[in-house]
Order: C-alpha cells, then structure tokens, then sequence
C-alpha cells in the first residue's frame, strides 16, 4: 500500500519516470521515509507502554544480589525493557553497585540497554527485515551477556571510583501508574523521541536513495566486502564517534550494503554506533577509574569484532 | 515549601526547572525552587533517572519532564 503511494507520487504526481535514477530515487526516498515512520511510531509507543512496567528502580531490585549467568543474562534482558538515558548513566551505575548489583551484572545492563534499542531495531526491521533485526538482538545480548561476565571476573571493583562505595543511597517508592498515566507517558516518550530523530532519518534516506540511484552496483565490494579482513575493525572505529545517529546510519548502510559491504561488517558497524559512545564514556569517567573504563570499551570493540567476523563467514 | 529539581545539567533538567518556575509562579504558593546537580544528594533521595522533581523532601516524578499541570497538580 505503501509501495502504492510511493510510486503514485513520484510517478503520476511528481511525472517522473520509473527506471531512471530519479526516478527510482525519488520514489525509494518516498516509501522508505513513510515506512520507517510508520515502523517507528507504532513500535515506539508499544515499547514505550512495556516501559512503564521497567523503571530502574525495580530493575535494580530484581538485579540485587544476582548471581553470575543468572544475573547478566537477566541484566541484559532487562536493557532492553528499562528505559535509559546515558545522561543519568551516573545516578544509574551508582543506584545499581550500592544496592548490591554485581559489577559484571551492571555492566551487562549497560551495554544491552543502550544497544538492543528499538530505534536501531525498526531502522534494522524496515531496511533489511526482519531476521537481521532479530539477528541483531541475539548477538547484542550476546555481547552484553559475555562482555558483563568477563568484566566481572576480572574484578575490578576498586576501579570503580572510591566515592561510589561512600555514597549514601535512598529508597524511593515508585508508584504504580495507571493505565491513562502509561498511554500519556508512551505518547510523550514517541512524540519526544520522533522530535529528535527524524531529521537524521529524512537525511539518512536521503543519502542512502541518492547512493541507490547513483553510485555503481559492487562499488564497495572490494573494501567492505566479506573478504577484506580489515573492513570489520573499521567499520566498528568508525561507528564510535557516531553515536545516537542509528536512525541516519542505518538506511545509510542499508544502501552500502546494495553496493557490496558485507552484512557482519553493518552489524559490527551498528553495534558500534549505538553501544560505544564517546559522550557516555565521559559521563562514565565520573564512576569509573580509566583502567575499568579502557577495558569496559576494549571489552566490549571486540565482542563486536567477533559478531562481525562471525556473520561475514555464515551470512 | 522547597521544590528541588534534580539532574545533571542535561537538557531535559532544563525544561524541568523552567515548569517547575512556572508552576510554582501560576499556583501562587511560596517555595523555592533550587536546581541540584550534585550525585550525592541525588542519590540520597533515590533517583537513578534524571531528572526528578523532589517537594518537600519527597520524590514526585523521576525520569520524565513533567509538565506545569503535572506539578501544580502536586503542589496542591
């Protein structure tokens, strides 16, 4: 339906003519924006309302005392369903280490929650489908899960700063919302969420139906295909300083994956996009001493190295 | 009555204070209204998602910009 309109519009309303790279350009840009719109409204919202039942407070409370494997795969899981914002990663991190949260375990939540989010998933559902997107998932748990679990044995708890340990934590009671309270918490979440982002997914399209139309077919096969060793470790240095764009990165991607670029090298890339942020580390150099924090970003650049390498020989 | 907004300076603590302002001005109550962005006392009430409007002592909204309506409704 969708497809329909796209084509109505650029080709009876706009007189342009399908086959040319206008012409097809014009009309990607139209039904790949009205899409992802569309993907992003609704499963925000619905993500949103799940959200309501997650706030951190009672993610901390479950994650208390957890044990190794139990607690980072239940951390991880908990990412992608407590609502997080790396502004108040800080009052996060500390809520979490005073009330008894295993330092493995808080990190497991802390990579997952920025990382498996549902802005990267839709842009990954609408531009590749749906078995990448859930392919994404399983490997970001993944990461989180293992990359959680080897901080934790590395133990590396008088890396977190002294003041963290000092510090006296209250308990609030959070109050139980009613149904209206989460519909009009939801409503606010995609209408804020949307405000931010859609300029990045308007260029995004852009570019990516400019580079469908324009650039040759194989173009980038021989730098980012699947047989250059290197293309992965690239992708994911390059990824860091993109931060909070996945909305623009993906459709981006989506089209250099048209002209070549292999499909471990745009998971690695998008991993790296949305968990390794160079704004977060900074915020986190407020409770973490640098070796903790090194090896938090080391850590977790070649889990996803691995996932890349991994999806480039099955895929 | 103190309102205290609490946040680490990020944007949306912004917003909160400038309702916080509004709301304490519309409702005519005499509070103050006092940003906080040291950890420390944003631990001690509690809150692990900024920002928050504490009144009185007493956590009211965490992790969310609430509207004028929204506050004046707890300042009552």
């Amino acid at each position: 339906m969708l497809k329909d309109f796209a084509d109505h519009v650029s080709f009876t309303l706009f007189d342009l003519q399908p086959g040319t790279h206008l012409g097809e350009a014009v009309d990607f840009f139209i039904y790949d924006t009205l899409k992802i719109f569309f993907l992003l409204t609704v499963i925000i919202f619905a993500v949103a309302i799940i959200r309501s039942w997650f706030p951190p407070e009672r993610t901390k409370r479950i994650l208390a005392h957890k044990r190794e494997y139990v607690g980072n795969v239940l951390a991880a899981l908990l990412g992608i369903v407590t609502p997080f914002c790396s502004c108040s990663a800080v009052p996060l991190f500390i809520g979490f280490v005073e009330s008894g949260v295993p330092l493995g375990v808080t990190f497991s939540f802390l990579i997952s929650s920025p990382m498996v989010n549902e802005v990267a998933l839709i842009m990954l559902w609408g531009m590749f489908g749906w078995k990448i997107a859930l392919i994404y998932i399983g490997s970001g748990l993944l990461v989180a899960i293992v990359a959680g679990m080897v901080i934790g044995r590395l133990k590396m708890e008088k890396y977190v700063q002294d003041y963290v340990w000092q510090m006296q934590v209250g308990d609030i009671a959070v109050a139980e919302p009613s149904w209206p309270q989460r519909f009009a918490y939801a409503r606010e979440y995609t209408v804020g969420l949307l405000k931010k982002i859609w300029p990045y997914v308007v260029i995004g399209v852009g570019v990516g139906a400019f580079i469908h139309g324009y650039v040759p077919q194989d173009f980038l096969a021989k730098w980012a295909g699947r047989d250059n060793p290197f293309a992965v470790p690239l992708a994911v240095a390059l990824g860091v300083p993109l931060y909070a764009n996945a909305a623009g990165v993906i459709p981006i991607v989506q089209a250099l994956t048209a002209k070549g670029m292999a499909i471990g090298t745009v998971l690695a890339f998008m991993m790296a996009v949305t968990a390794l942020s160079l704004p977060e580390a900074v915020i986190l150099s407020n409770v973490l001493k640098k070796p903790l924090l090194a090896t938090f970003f080391g850590i977790v650049a070649v889990a996803i190295v691995m996932v890349g390498y991994l999806f480039n020989a099955i895929l | 009555m103190k309102i205290e907004v609490l946040g680490t300076g990020c944007a949306k603590c912004k917003t909160l204070y400038e309702n916080a302002k509004k709301a304490q001005e519309d409702s005519g109550k005499t509070a103050d209204v006092v940003k906080v962005e040291d950890i420390p006392t944003i631990m001690k009430y509690g809150v692990m998602s900024t920002p928050a409007l504490v009144v009185d002592g007493q956590v009211k909204f965490s992790g969310k910009v609430a509207s004028v309506a929204e506050i004046m409704g707890v300042l009552a």
